[in-house]
Protein backbone atom coordinates (compact mmCIF):
# COMPACT_ATOMS: atom_id res chain seq x y z
CA UNK A 1 0.00 0.00 0.00
CA UNK A 2 1.14 3.44 -0.64
CA UNK A 3 -0.01 6.94 0.29
CA UNK A 4 -1.70 9.38 -1.94
CA UNK A 5 -2.20 13.15 -1.16
CA UNK A 6 -5.26 14.24 -3.18
CA UNK A 7 -5.36 18.04 -3.54
CA UNK A 8 -8.15 19.75 -3.68
CA UNK A 9 -8.43 23.37 -6.02
CA UNK A 10 -10.93 24.94 -6.70
CA UNK A 11 -12.00 29.08 -6.62
CA UNK A 12 -12.48 30.09 -3.26
CA UNK A 13 -11.77 33.83 -3.42
CA UNK A 14 -14.33 34.91 -6.55
CA UNK A 15 -17.34 35.94 -4.78
CA UNK A 16 -19.88 34.78 -7.25
CA UNK A 17 -18.44 31.62 -7.52
CA UNK A 18 -18.99 30.69 -3.42
CA UNK A 19 -22.15 28.45 -2.71
CA UNK A 20 -25.09 30.08 -0.55
CA UNK A 21 -25.86 27.69 2.42
CA UNK A 22 -28.71 25.93 1.34
CA UNK A 23 -26.43 24.54 -1.80
CA UNK A 24 -23.62 24.10 0.94
CA UNK A 25 -25.62 21.77 2.94
CA UNK A 26 -26.07 19.74 -0.12
CA UNK A 27 -21.86 20.07 -0.93
CA UNK A 28 -21.47 18.87 2.54
CA UNK A 29 -23.72 15.96 2.41
CA UNK A 30 -21.89 14.57 -0.97
CA UNK A 31 -18.65 15.29 0.49
CA UNK A 32 -18.89 13.16 3.57
CA UNK A 33 -20.58 10.57 1.49
CA UNK A 34 -17.53 10.57 -0.94
CA UNK A 35 -15.67 10.34 2.15
CA UNK A 36 -17.43 8.05 3.91
CA UNK A 37 -17.24 5.70 0.95
CA UNK A 38 -13.34 5.75 0.84
CA UNK A 39 -12.92 5.47 4.52
CA UNK A 40 -15.66 1.75 4.63
CA UNK A 41 -12.82 1.02 1.93
CA UNK A 42 -10.49 1.25 4.35
CA UNK A 43 -8.59 3.15 2.35
CA UNK A 44 -8.67 6.79 4.17
CA UNK A 45 -5.00 7.24 5.77
CA UNK A 46 -5.46 10.69 7.10
CA UNK A 47 -8.90 12.46 7.06
CA UNK A 48 -7.04 15.86 6.00
CA UNK A 49 -8.07 19.46 6.52
CA UNK A 50 -9.78 22.45 4.88
CA UNK A 51 -7.77 25.28 4.42
CA UNK A 52 -9.32 28.75 5.09
CA UNK A 53 -9.34 30.86 2.17
CA UNK A 54 -7.10 33.77 3.34
CA UNK A 55 -3.15 32.85 3.66
CA UNK A 56 -0.08 34.83 3.10
CA UNK A 57 3.13 33.81 0.33
CA UNK A 58 6.36 34.34 1.44
CA UNK A 59 8.44 34.53 -1.52
CA UNK A 60 12.33 35.09 -1.29
CA UNK A 61 13.97 38.46 -0.32
CA UNK A 62 11.33 38.38 2.40
CA UNK A 63 8.42 39.58 0.37
CA UNK A 64 5.67 38.86 1.53
CA UNK A 65 2.10 39.20 0.10
CA UNK A 66 -1.74 38.07 1.02
CA UNK A 67 -2.64 35.55 -1.65
CA UNK A 68 -2.96 35.18 -4.77
CA UNK A 69 -1.45 31.94 -3.83
CA UNK A 70 -1.08 30.74 -7.80
CA UNK A 71 -1.42 32.00 -11.65
CA UNK A 72 -4.90 30.30 -11.52
CA UNK A 73 -8.23 31.54 -9.83
CA UNK A 74 -8.17 28.26 -8.55
CA UNK A 75 -6.38 27.83 -4.92
CA UNK A 76 -6.01 24.49 -2.52
CA UNK A 77 -8.88 23.76 -0.49
CA UNK A 78 -7.63 21.23 1.46
CA UNK A 79 -6.50 17.79 1.24
CA UNK A 80 -6.97 13.85 2.48
CA UNK A 81 -4.67 11.02 2.52
CA UNK A 82 -5.38 7.66 1.19
CA UNK A 83 -3.86 4.37 1.14
CA UNK A 84 -4.20 2.81 -2.14
CA UNK A 85 -1.96 0.46 -4.44
CA UNK A 86 -0.99 2.50 -7.33
CA UNK A 87 -1.64 5.91 -9.03
CA UNK A 88 -4.83 3.70 -11.46
CA UNK A 89 -6.50 3.20 -7.78
CA UNK A 90 -5.94 6.98 -6.19
CA UNK A 91 -6.89 8.49 -9.44
CA UNK A 92 -10.35 6.24 -9.57
CA UNK A 93 -11.25 7.42 -6.37
CA UNK A 94 -10.60 10.97 -7.20
CA UNK A 95 -12.66 10.69 -10.37
CA UNK A 96 -15.49 10.37 -7.66
CA UNK A 97 -14.63 13.78 -6.00
CA UNK A 98 -17.33 15.72 -5.80
CA UNK A 99 -15.46 19.10 -6.30
CA UNK A 100 -15.19 17.66 -10.02
CA UNK A 101 -19.05 18.55 -10.37
CA UNK A 102 -17.91 22.77 -10.35
CA UNK A 103 -16.06 23.98 -13.56
CA UNK A 104 -12.44 24.44 -13.26
CA UNK A 105 -12.08 22.82 -10.11
CA UNK A 106 -9.62 19.79 -10.56
CA UNK A 107 -7.92 17.49 -7.58
CA UNK A 108 -4.09 16.95 -8.09
CA UNK A 109 -3.19 13.51 -7.12
CA UNK A 110 0.33 13.03 -5.49
CA UNK A 111 2.27 9.92 -3.88
CA UNK A 112 3.65 10.46 -1.11
CA UNK A 113 7.35 9.62 -1.29
CA UNK A 114 8.44 7.45 1.97
CA UNK A 115 11.51 5.40 2.47
CA UNK A 116 9.81 2.76 3.86
CA UNK A 117 7.14 1.88 1.74
CA UNK A 118 6.77 -1.69 0.22
CA UNK A 119 4.52 -1.96 -3.40
CA UNK B 1 -34.38 -19.25 45.49
CA UNK B 2 -33.70 -23.37 45.79
CA UNK B 3 -30.03 -24.24 46.87
CA UNK B 4 -28.64 -25.27 43.61
CA UNK B 5 -29.28 -21.97 42.07
CA UNK B 6 -28.87 -19.74 45.22
CA UNK B 7 -25.15 -20.60 45.29
CA UNK B 8 -24.30 -20.30 41.74
CA UNK B 9 -26.36 -16.58 41.47
CA UNK B 10 -24.25 -16.19 44.75
CA UNK B 11 -21.16 -16.85 42.93
CA UNK B 12 -22.01 -14.76 40.19
CA UNK B 13 -22.79 -11.78 42.70
CA UNK B 14 -20.15 -12.21 45.61
CA UNK B 15 -17.10 -13.80 44.65
CA UNK B 16 -15.81 -10.92 42.94
CA UNK B 17 -16.61 -8.94 45.83
CA UNK B 18 -14.52 -11.00 47.97
CA UNK B 19 -11.84 -11.34 45.40
CA UNK B 20 -11.56 -7.52 44.99
CA UNK B 21 -12.03 -6.86 48.56
CA UNK B 22 -9.03 -9.58 49.80
CA UNK B 23 -6.65 -8.83 47.17
CA UNK B 24 -6.63 -4.94 47.81
CA UNK B 25 -5.97 -5.91 51.39
CA UNK B 26 -2.88 -8.20 50.31
CA UNK B 27 -1.73 -7.15 47.26
CA UNK B 28 -2.40 -8.30 43.61
CA UNK B 29 0.65 -10.66 44.12
CA UNK B 30 -1.60 -12.25 45.99
CA UNK B 31 -4.20 -12.99 43.97
CA UNK B 32 -4.51 -16.46 43.72
CA UNK B 33 -4.84 -16.29 47.46
CA UNK B 34 -7.77 -14.07 47.22
CA UNK B 35 -9.39 -16.29 44.91
CA UNK B 36 -8.82 -18.85 46.79
CA UNK B 37 -10.12 -18.09 49.80
CA UNK B 38 -13.19 -17.27 47.99
CA UNK B 39 -13.88 -20.54 46.14
CA UNK B 40 -13.06 -22.15 49.46
CA UNK B 41 -15.82 -20.04 51.18
CA UNK B 42 -18.48 -20.99 48.19
CA UNK B 43 -17.37 -24.35 49.06
CA UNK B 44 -18.24 -24.43 52.71
CA UNK B 45 -21.34 -22.35 52.11
CA UNK B 46 -22.47 -25.59 50.00
CA UNK B 47 -21.49 -28.26 52.47
CA UNK B 48 -23.05 -26.32 55.25
CA UNK B 49 -26.16 -25.15 53.69
CA UNK B 50 -26.73 -28.45 52.54
CA UNK B 51 -26.79 -30.03 56.27
CA UNK B 52 -28.35 -26.50 58.47
CA UNK B 53 -30.10 -24.83 55.75
CA UNK B 54 -29.29 -21.63 54.10
CA UNK B 55 -28.71 -18.41 56.77
CA UNK B 56 -31.10 -15.78 57.07
CA UNK B 57 -28.36 -13.50 55.27
CA UNK B 58 -26.64 -15.46 52.44
CA UNK B 59 -23.71 -12.36 51.52
CA UNK B 60 -23.34 -11.35 54.75
CA UNK B 61 -22.19 -15.28 56.13
CA UNK B 62 -19.99 -15.88 52.66
CA UNK B 63 -18.50 -12.22 54.00
CA UNK B 64 -17.83 -13.26 57.63
CA UNK B 65 -16.55 -17.14 56.53
CA UNK B 66 -14.50 -15.37 53.44
CA UNK B 67 -12.85 -12.74 56.65
CA UNK B 68 -12.40 -15.81 58.96
CA UNK B 69 -10.69 -17.71 56.47
CA UNK B 70 -8.49 -15.07 54.84
CA UNK B 71 -7.56 -13.91 58.93
CA UNK B 72 -6.54 -17.68 59.45
CA UNK B 73 -4.47 -17.75 56.06
CA UNK B 74 -2.69 -14.70 57.14
CA UNK B 75 -1.87 -16.44 60.57
CA UNK B 76 -0.77 -19.48 59.39
CA UNK B 77 1.47 -18.43 56.54
CA UNK B 78 5.08 -18.49 57.80
CA UNK B 79 6.03 -17.41 54.68
CA UNK B 80 3.51 -14.48 55.04
CA UNK B 81 4.67 -13.67 58.13
CA UNK B 82 8.87 -13.99 57.16
CA UNK B 83 8.95 -12.54 53.78
CA UNK B 84 5.74 -10.77 52.62
CA UNK B 85 4.77 -8.95 56.01
CA UNK B 86 8.16 -6.34 55.59
CA UNK B 87 6.80 -6.06 51.77
CA UNK B 88 3.54 -5.27 52.96
CA UNK B 89 4.81 -3.09 55.25
CA UNK B 90 7.03 -1.13 52.78
CA UNK B 91 3.59 -0.93 50.17
CA UNK B 92 0.88 -1.07 51.92
CA UNK B 93 1.34 0.78 55.88
CA UNK B 94 0.17 -1.69 58.59
CA UNK B 95 -2.32 -3.27 56.16
CA UNK B 96 -1.59 -6.54 58.02
CA UNK B 97 -3.33 -5.22 60.96
CA UNK B 98 -6.48 -3.98 59.49
CA UNK B 99 -9.27 -5.55 59.87
CA UNK B 100 -10.70 -6.73 56.84
CA UNK B 101 -13.30 -3.71 55.45
CA UNK B 102 -16.30 -5.47 53.83
CA UNK B 103 -18.30 -2.39 54.33
CA UNK B 104 -20.64 -1.69 50.65
CA UNK B 105 -18.44 1.59 50.03
CA UNK B 106 -14.94 -0.72 50.47
CA UNK B 107 -16.73 -3.74 48.23
CA UNK B 108 -17.57 -0.49 45.52
CA UNK B 109 -14.32 1.36 45.69
CA UNK B 110 -12.28 -2.40 45.47
CA UNK B 111 -14.25 -3.72 42.52
CA UNK B 112 -13.67 0.02 41.13
CA UNK B 113 -10.15 -0.14 41.45
CA UNK B 114 -9.92 -4.23 40.21
CA UNK B 115 -11.34 -2.91 37.44
CA UNK B 116 -8.14 -0.30 36.21
CA UNK B 117 -6.25 -3.26 37.43
CA UNK B 118 -7.54 -6.15 35.44
CA UNK B 119 -7.80 -3.43 32.24
CA UNK B 120 -3.66 -2.52 32.26
CA UNK B 121 -2.60 -1.73 29.15
CA UNK B 122 0.36 -4.38 29.53
CA UNK B 123 -1.87 -7.01 29.10
CA UNK B 124 -3.93 -7.64 25.82
CA UNK B 125 -7.14 -7.13 25.32
CA UNK B 126 -8.30 -10.83 24.98
CA UNK B 127 -6.86 -11.80 28.61
CA UNK B 128 -8.10 -8.46 29.84
CA UNK B 129 -11.78 -9.44 28.91
CA UNK B 130 -11.10 -12.99 30.38
CA UNK B 131 -9.52 -11.63 33.34
CA UNK B 132 -12.61 -9.20 33.68
CA UNK B 133 -15.35 -12.11 33.25
CA UNK B 134 -13.39 -14.08 36.05
CA UNK B 135 -11.95 -11.72 38.21
CA UNK B 136 -14.64 -8.33 37.85
CA UNK B 137 -18.23 -10.86 36.97
CA UNK B 138 -17.75 -13.94 38.79
CA UNK B 139 -18.02 -16.03 35.70
CA UNK B 140 -16.79 -19.67 35.49
CA UNK B 141 -14.12 -20.85 33.18
CA UNK B 142 -16.60 -23.05 30.78
CA UNK B 143 -18.63 -20.15 31.01
CA UNK B 144 -15.86 -18.18 29.31
CA UNK B 145 -14.25 -20.93 27.51
CA UNK B 146 -18.14 -21.18 25.91
CA UNK B 147 -18.04 -17.31 25.41
CA UNK B 148 -15.12 -17.64 23.48
CA UNK B 149 -16.02 -20.56 21.69
CA UNK B 150 -12.81 -22.19 23.17
CA UNK B 151 -11.98 -25.12 26.15
CA UNK B 152 -11.48 -24.50 29.59
CA UNK B 153 -7.46 -25.51 28.87
CA UNK B 154 -6.79 -22.97 26.78
CA UNK B 155 -8.63 -20.06 29.02
CA UNK B 156 -6.65 -20.94 32.05
CA UNK B 157 -3.57 -20.43 30.37
CA UNK B 158 -4.55 -16.98 29.35
CA UNK B 159 -5.71 -16.13 33.09
CA UNK B 160 -2.79 -17.41 34.44
CA UNK B 161 -0.43 -15.77 31.91
CA UNK B 162 -2.11 -12.13 32.70
CA UNK B 163 -2.25 -12.73 35.99
CA UNK B 164 1.89 -13.30 36.08
CA UNK B 165 1.94 -10.53 33.78
CA UNK B 166 0.11 -8.35 36.29
CA UNK B 167 2.32 -9.44 39.04
CA UNK B 168 5.40 -8.64 36.93
CA UNK B 169 4.41 -5.29 36.14
CA UNK B 170 3.85 -4.83 40.56
CA UNK B 171 0.08 -3.69 39.38
CA UNK B 172 -1.59 -2.15 42.77
CA UNK B 173 -5.53 -1.68 43.34
CA UNK B 174 -5.89 1.31 43.55
CA UNK B 175 -7.19 4.02 41.23
CA UNK B 176 -5.10 5.59 38.19
CA UNK B 177 -3.45 9.59 39.19
CA UNK B 178 -6.18 12.08 38.04
CA UNK B 179 -3.82 12.96 35.30
CA UNK B 180 -3.52 9.46 34.49
CA UNK B 181 -7.26 8.60 34.42
CA UNK B 182 -8.16 9.84 30.83
CA UNK B 183 -5.56 7.59 29.22
CA UNK B 184 -6.53 4.49 31.56
CA UNK B 185 -9.89 4.85 30.68
CA UNK B 186 -9.14 3.99 27.30
CA UNK B 187 -8.42 0.60 28.20
CA UNK B 188 -10.95 0.35 30.56
CA UNK B 189 -14.09 1.15 27.84
CA UNK B 190 -12.50 -0.98 25.39
CA UNK B 191 -12.80 -3.98 27.58
CA UNK B 192 -16.87 -3.04 28.36
CA UNK B 193 -17.32 -2.33 25.36
CA UNK B 194 -15.60 -5.88 23.99
CA UNK B 195 -16.87 -7.42 26.68
CA UNK B 196 -20.28 -5.94 25.40
CA UNK B 197 -20.37 -7.01 21.88
CA UNK B 198 -19.15 -10.73 22.93
CA UNK B 199 -22.38 -11.15 24.27
CA UNK B 200 -24.39 -8.67 21.63
CA UNK B 201 -22.52 -10.56 18.46
CA UNK B 202 -21.13 -14.22 19.83
CA UNK B 203 -21.95 -16.95 18.07
CA UNK B 204 -22.10 -18.83 21.17
CA UNK B 205 -26.07 -20.36 21.10
CA UNK B 206 -25.94 -20.09 24.71
CA UNK B 207 -28.61 -16.62 25.24
CA UNK B 208 -28.52 -16.79 28.55
CA UNK B 209 -24.95 -16.41 28.49
CA UNK B 210 -25.03 -13.97 25.73
CA UNK B 211 -27.67 -11.77 27.59
CA UNK B 212 -25.32 -12.12 31.21
CA UNK B 213 -22.23 -10.87 29.38
CA UNK B 214 -24.15 -7.26 27.88
CA UNK B 215 -25.50 -7.27 31.63
CA UNK B 216 -22.30 -7.35 33.49
CA UNK B 217 -20.74 -4.72 30.77
CA UNK B 218 -23.52 -2.50 31.41
CA UNK B 219 -22.83 -2.67 35.46
CA UNK B 220 -18.91 -1.96 35.27
CA UNK B 221 -19.96 0.78 33.13
CA UNK B 222 -22.45 1.87 35.41
CA UNK B 223 -19.99 1.66 38.49
CA UNK B 224 -17.70 4.21 36.70
CA UNK B 225 -20.31 6.44 35.82
CA UNK B 226 -21.37 6.69 39.87
CA UNK B 227 -17.53 7.44 40.55
CA UNK B 228 -17.13 11.27 40.18
CA UNK B 229 -13.60 11.08 38.70
CA UNK B 230 -14.35 8.39 36.32
CA UNK B 231 -18.31 9.78 35.39
CA UNK B 232 -16.39 11.21 31.93
CA UNK B 233 -18.35 11.84 28.86
CA UNK B 234 -17.33 9.19 26.72
CA UNK B 235 -18.61 6.91 29.97
CA UNK B 236 -21.92 7.65 29.62
CA UNK B 237 -21.58 7.91 25.84
CA UNK B 238 -20.73 4.03 26.09
CA UNK B 239 -23.31 3.09 28.78
CA UNK B 240 -26.06 4.69 26.85
CA UNK B 241 -24.99 2.55 23.67
CA UNK B 242 -25.00 -0.28 25.31
CA UNK B 243 -28.57 0.37 27.02
CA UNK B 244 -29.77 1.27 23.06
CA UNK B 245 -28.50 -1.77 21.95
CA UNK B 246 -29.87 -3.78 25.16
CA UNK B 247 -33.27 -2.89 24.55
CA UNK B 248 -33.65 -4.68 21.57
CA UNK B 249 -31.82 -8.09 22.86
CA UNK B 250 -35.19 -10.17 23.58
CA UNK B 251 -36.54 -8.47 19.67
CA UNK B 252 -33.26 -9.95 17.69
CA UNK B 253 -33.42 -13.32 18.06
CA UNK B 254 -36.25 -15.82 17.45
CA UNK B 255 -36.80 -18.84 19.76
CA UNK B 256 -34.31 -21.01 17.54
CA UNK B 257 -31.50 -18.75 18.33
CA UNK B 258 -31.77 -17.45 14.81
CA UNK B 259 -30.99 -13.69 14.20
CA UNK B 260 -33.81 -11.83 13.24
CA UNK B 261 -33.11 -8.63 10.79
CA UNK B 262 -33.73 -5.02 12.11
CA UNK B 263 -36.53 -4.54 9.82
CA UNK B 264 -38.03 -7.65 11.19
CA UNK B 265 -38.18 -7.03 14.59
CA UNK B 266 -41.52 -7.17 16.57
CA UNK B 267 -40.98 -3.26 17.80
CA UNK B 268 -43.23 -4.10 20.56
CA UNK B 269 -40.21 -6.49 22.03
CA UNK B 270 -37.88 -3.64 22.47
CA UNK B 271 -37.23 -2.41 25.68
CA UNK B 272 -38.41 1.19 26.80
CA UNK B 273 -36.95 1.23 30.13
CA UNK B 274 -33.44 0.86 28.73
CA UNK B 275 -33.87 2.99 25.57
CA UNK B 276 -35.17 5.68 28.70
CA UNK B 277 -32.13 4.87 30.14
CA UNK B 278 -29.76 5.33 27.35
CA UNK B 279 -31.26 8.51 25.99
CA UNK B 280 -30.40 9.81 30.47
CA UNK B 281 -26.89 8.87 29.89
CA UNK B 282 -26.54 10.16 26.28
CA UNK B 283 -27.50 13.81 27.68
CA UNK B 284 -25.26 13.49 30.61
CA UNK B 285 -22.47 12.30 27.77
CA UNK B 286 -22.99 15.26 25.77
CA UNK B 287 -21.28 18.31 28.43
CA UNK B 288 -17.45 17.73 27.13
CA UNK B 289 -16.06 19.01 24.46
CA UNK B 290 -14.48 15.92 22.48
CA UNK B 291 -16.94 13.52 20.44
CA UNK B 292 -15.34 9.82 21.08
CA UNK B 293 -16.50 6.55 18.64
CA UNK B 294 -18.61 6.05 21.23
CA UNK B 295 -21.15 9.33 21.43
CA UNK B 296 -21.20 8.21 17.30
CA UNK B 297 -22.10 4.85 17.79
CA UNK B 298 -24.13 6.17 20.54
CA UNK B 299 -26.31 8.14 18.48
CA UNK B 300 -26.22 5.68 15.50
CA UNK B 301 -28.05 3.86 17.90
CA UNK B 302 -30.46 5.77 19.49
CA UNK B 303 -31.69 6.45 15.78
CA UNK B 304 -31.80 2.64 15.41
CA UNK B 305 -34.80 3.13 18.42
CA UNK B 306 -36.92 5.30 16.75
CA UNK B 307 -39.94 3.05 15.34
CA UNK B 308 -40.53 5.68 12.42
CA UNK B 309 -39.23 4.96 9.27
CA UNK B 310 -38.42 8.86 8.07
CA UNK B 311 -35.74 9.76 5.42
CA UNK B 312 -34.16 11.46 8.49
CA UNK B 313 -34.02 9.46 10.22
CA UNK B 314 -31.90 7.31 7.94
CA UNK B 315 -29.78 10.34 6.37
CA UNK B 316 -28.76 10.95 10.02
CA UNK B 317 -27.38 7.38 10.67
CA UNK B 318 -25.43 7.47 7.55
CA UNK B 319 -23.86 10.80 8.32
CA UNK B 320 -22.69 9.49 11.64
CA UNK B 321 -21.40 6.02 10.19
CA UNK B 322 -19.76 8.37 7.61
CA UNK B 323 -17.97 10.30 10.88
CA UNK B 324 -17.39 6.86 12.47
CA UNK B 325 -15.46 5.27 9.64
CA UNK B 326 -12.99 8.22 9.57
CA UNK B 327 -12.45 8.07 12.77
CA UNK B 328 -12.01 3.92 13.01
CA UNK B 329 -12.78 1.62 10.61
CA UNK B 330 -14.53 -1.50 11.05
CA UNK B 331 -15.60 -3.77 8.99
CA UNK B 332 -19.02 -3.94 10.20
CA UNK B 333 -19.48 -0.35 10.41
CA UNK B 334 -18.80 -1.00 7.00
CA UNK B 335 -21.52 -2.57 6.48
CA UNK B 336 -24.00 -1.17 8.09
CA UNK B 337 -22.87 2.10 6.64
CA UNK B 338 -23.78 0.68 3.00
CA UNK B 339 -26.90 -0.17 4.33
CA UNK B 340 -27.89 3.12 5.59
CA UNK B 341 -26.66 4.70 2.41
CA UNK B 342 -29.07 2.12 0.53
CA UNK B 343 -31.92 3.75 2.86
CA UNK B 344 -31.01 7.38 2.48
CA UNK B 345 -29.74 7.63 -1.14
CA UNK B 346 -31.35 4.46 -3.05
CA UNK B 347 -30.29 0.97 -3.70
CA UNK B 348 -28.33 1.85 -7.07
CA UNK B 349 -26.33 3.87 -5.17
CA UNK B 350 -25.53 1.25 -2.14
CA UNK B 351 -25.00 -1.39 -5.14
CA UNK B 352 -22.24 0.84 -6.23
CA UNK B 353 -20.67 1.06 -2.95
CA UNK B 354 -21.25 -2.11 -1.45
CA UNK B 355 -18.97 -4.05 -4.38
CA UNK B 356 -16.09 -1.39 -3.54
CA UNK B 357 -15.84 -3.13 -0.93
CA UNK B 358 -14.72 -6.48 -1.68
CA UNK B 359 -15.63 -8.23 1.37
CA UNK B 360 -15.52 -11.66 -0.37
CA UNK B 361 -14.81 -13.54 2.94
CA UNK B 362 -17.94 -12.37 4.67
CA UNK B 363 -21.33 -13.81 4.70
CA UNK B 364 -22.67 -10.39 6.16
CA UNK B 365 -21.32 -8.41 2.96
CA UNK B 366 -23.22 -11.71 0.37
CA UNK B 367 -26.37 -11.44 2.73
CA UNK B 368 -25.65 -7.30 2.18
CA UNK B 369 -25.63 -7.54 -1.17
CA UNK B 370 -28.49 -10.13 -1.39
CA UNK B 371 -30.27 -7.67 0.33
CA UNK B 372 -29.74 -4.60 -2.32
CA UNK B 373 -30.28 -6.59 -4.97
CA UNK B 374 -33.82 -8.27 -3.86
CA UNK B 375 -36.25 -6.57 -6.05
CA UNK B 376 -34.07 -5.13 -8.27
CA UNK B 377 -32.03 -7.95 -10.40
CA UNK B 378 -33.53 -11.38 -8.04
CA UNK B 379 -30.73 -13.65 -10.05
CA UNK B 380 -27.90 -11.23 -8.36
CA UNK B 381 -29.55 -11.45 -5.61
CA UNK B 382 -29.61 -15.36 -5.54
CA UNK B 383 -26.06 -15.59 -6.20
CA UNK B 384 -25.35 -13.81 -3.31
CA UNK B 385 -27.02 -15.42 -1.09
CA UNK B 386 -25.71 -18.64 -1.96
CA UNK B 387 -22.19 -17.01 -1.60
CA UNK B 388 -23.25 -16.08 1.55
CA UNK B 389 -24.38 -19.37 2.87
CA UNK B 390 -21.49 -20.90 1.85
CA UNK B 391 -19.60 -18.71 4.28
CA UNK B 392 -21.98 -18.65 7.23
CA UNK B 393 -20.84 -20.77 10.25
CA UNK B 394 -23.53 -21.16 12.48
CA UNK B 395 -26.90 -23.34 11.72
CA UNK B 396 -29.38 -20.28 12.99
CA UNK B 397 -26.83 -18.08 10.36
CA UNK B 398 -27.60 -20.59 7.31
CA UNK B 399 -31.19 -20.90 8.43
CA UNK B 400 -32.12 -17.42 7.91
CA UNK B 401 -30.10 -17.42 4.62
CA UNK B 402 -32.56 -20.43 2.95
CA UNK B 403 -35.24 -18.23 4.32
CA UNK B 404 -34.06 -15.31 2.09
CA UNK B 405 -33.62 -17.58 -1.21
CA UNK B 406 -36.87 -19.40 -0.64
CA UNK B 407 -38.77 -15.64 -0.36
CA UNK B 408 -37.68 -14.37 -3.51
Amino acid sequence: MNEFVLLFRMDIKTKEAQPSPEQMQVYMKKWQDWIGGIAAQNKLAEGGNHLSSDGKVVKSNNIVTDGPYAEIKESIAGYIIIKVKNYEEAVKIAKDCPILQGEGNSVEVRKIDSLDTND
Amino acid sequence: MKNQELIPHLFRTEYRKIVSVLCRHIGFEQIDIAEDIASDTFLTASETWGLKGVPQNPAAWLYHVAKNKAKNHLQRSSIFENKIVPELKKNYSDSSEKEIDLSPENIYDSQLQMMFAVCHPSVSAEAQIGLALRILCGFGIEEIADAFLSNKDTINKRLFRAKEKLKEEKIKIELPELQEIEERLKTVLTTIYLLFNEGYYSMSANKTLRKDLCVEAIRLCNMLVENEHTDKPQVNALLSLMCFHASRFEARQNDNGEHILYEDQDKNLWNTELINKGEYFFTRATTGNKISKYHLEAAIAYWHTQKTETKEKWENILQLYNRLLQMEYSPIAALNRTFALSKANGKEEAIREAEKLNMTDNHFYFTLLGELYTGIDNNKAKLNFQNALTLAKTGSDKSAIRKKIDNL
